[in-house]
């Protein structure tokens, strides 16, 4: 193998700096999209499990719908294909008046597709918690809504925690995907530094080394949580 | 633009059944080369010997914090630099494909087996077999059996996560649709059809599983 190392280009202006600006990116895009996805993810979990027919049917439409449509293909949708079939006007401001409209595309693209799996843990955190505490809440005189506000959404939420943070790490990870709708996250940073300079070893090294790092960090950090929110006695899946 | 009429349709038909021939050889290819290096993975992993079982952790764990596009990329660099000629996007794509769900592979085997009673792999050794042969006869099929569903959910997965091959011009079913609507002025009806058909296939496949999971149980 002949190559020739340079890990001057690092600290090269302006290279240094698009790289930060990349990492930025990659993490807005992160932090927005979770905003999205976990609101709507937990909208969806309870959906799915309320009484009513109709509000499950729609939930579970909107799961099958997202899941099973590749994240590369529902990016283009978003950012290629919705601007063309709304109404005219619409269409001009997402594509020229918007500012930034690459990263909100991708953010809205993550955060819908991430609420997907938020909420099918949700669901899953909700079924998991005995039948009886929802019961005994009602008879309590709580009215339904009150139920889940108080009873059932925060005992779920504390199970789920493990999977919750797999799922931001997912969401983090998946935020490279924006770079084929042209936003220079870091995936896409690297790759055009590594195009400039030629010294691709060392600009995919740094990436791996921050997308590990932020990924270390997140893990380390919600490891500390789940140990203070963790149910006493309760059994959890360690997470490897 | 482009209406998309059925003489267009019919027209733009072999092309994307071209690329549609690349999805599946990916999927497949990265199937059978991933789940192999998942069980191998998944051995060293649970493996008595501490080095191997760290080092095996650490592959899998740093490969699992990695975005699949930035892997793809990596070798789409590498594999050139290493074997000193071109190789395509193809080749290098496969290979970043099966090191990748490797790693995925491996955190579902690895479940299956432990979901085998502990005694199984006594009564093997007491028998007589080797750790080796209790691992192949008796633990693996056990394992299997237990984490099929989830294996065709994760195969269902790479065949949505193929369509990032876009990234290295690999001429997969999503690609052969994106060069035909830019070629013909046509993106949008194409992208849309390129959905609809991901959606179609996905869907079918996913219920199977779900049936296959209620039938199926040990």
């Amino acid at each position: 193998m002949r190559y020739s190392w340079n890990w001057s280009v690092l600290t090269t202006p302006p290279y240094f700096g698009w790289i930060l600006s990349g990492l930025m990116w990659t993490v807005l895009i992160a932090l927005a999209g979770w905003v999205i996805a976990f609101s709507l993810g937990s909208v969806l979990g309870i959906a799915r499990t309320v009484r009513s027919r109709a509000v499950r049917t729609v939930a579970a439409a909107y799961v099958e719908l997202f899941r099973n449509i590749p994240l590369l293909v529902q990016m283009f949708l978003w950012y290629f294909v919705l601007p063309e079939v709304l109404p005219k006007a619409a269409g001009d401001w997402l594509k020229r008046g918007l500012p930034h409209a690459e990263f909100w595309t991708a953010v809205v693209c993550l955060g819908l597709y991430t609420a997907v799996r938020i909420g099918e843990q949700v669901r899953a955190g909700i079924q998991s918690i005995a039948a009886g505490q929802a019961s005994a809440g009602l008879a309590t005189g709580l009215t339904q809504v009150q139920v889940y506000r108080h009873v059932l959404l925060p005992n779920a939420y504390r199970i789920i925690l493990p999977a919750l943070t797999t799922e931001f790490l997912s969401i983090f990870k998946n935020s490279s995907l924006a770079l084929t709708i042209g936003v220079l996250e870091l995936t896409g940073r690297t790759r055009q530094i590594s195009e400039y300079t030629m010294q691709p070893i060392e600009m995919f090294l740094t990436a791996t080394i921050l997308y590990g790092a932020v990924t270390l960090t997140v893990a380390a950090g919600m490891w500390l949580v789940e140990g203070r929110t963790r149910f006493p006695g309760m059994l959890t899946s360690e997470a490897s | 633009m482009t209406h998309f009429t059925l003489h267009y349709f019919i027209g733009i038909l072999p092309l994307l059944l071209d690329g549609m021939v690349v999805t599946v050889e990916l999927t497949a290819a990265s199937l059978a080369g991933g789940l192999l290096l998942g069980i191998i993975l998944a051995v060293l992993r649970i493996s008595r010997f501490r080095p191997v079982a760290i080092a095996a952790a650490f592959y899998v764990n740093l490969l699992r914090s990695l975005p699949l596009l930035l892997l793809i990329f990596w070798f789409y660099f590498l594999v050139p630099l290493l074997v000193g000629r071109p190789v395509g996007g193809m080749t290098s794509a496969l290979i970043g494909f099966i090191l990748f769900e490797g790693a995925y592979f491996c955190e579902i085997v690895r479940a299956g087996l432990q979901s085998v009673r502990r005694g199984q792999v006594l009564a093997g050794l007491a028998s007589g077999l080797t750790y080796p042969q209790t691992m192949r006869r008796i633990i693996l099929p056990q394992a299997l059996r237990n984490m099929l569903p989830v294996l065709l959910t994760e195969a269902i997965n790479l065949f949505k996560s193929t369509a990032l091959v876009y990234v290295v011009g690999v001429r997969d079913f999503l690609t052969a649709a994106s060069i035909i609507g830019t070629r013909d002025n046509n993106l949008v009806p194409l992208y849309l059809l390129a959905a609809v058909v991901y959606f179609v296939l996905c869907l079918t496949a996913s219920l199977s599983v779900g049936r296959l999971r209620r039938s199926y149980a040990l």
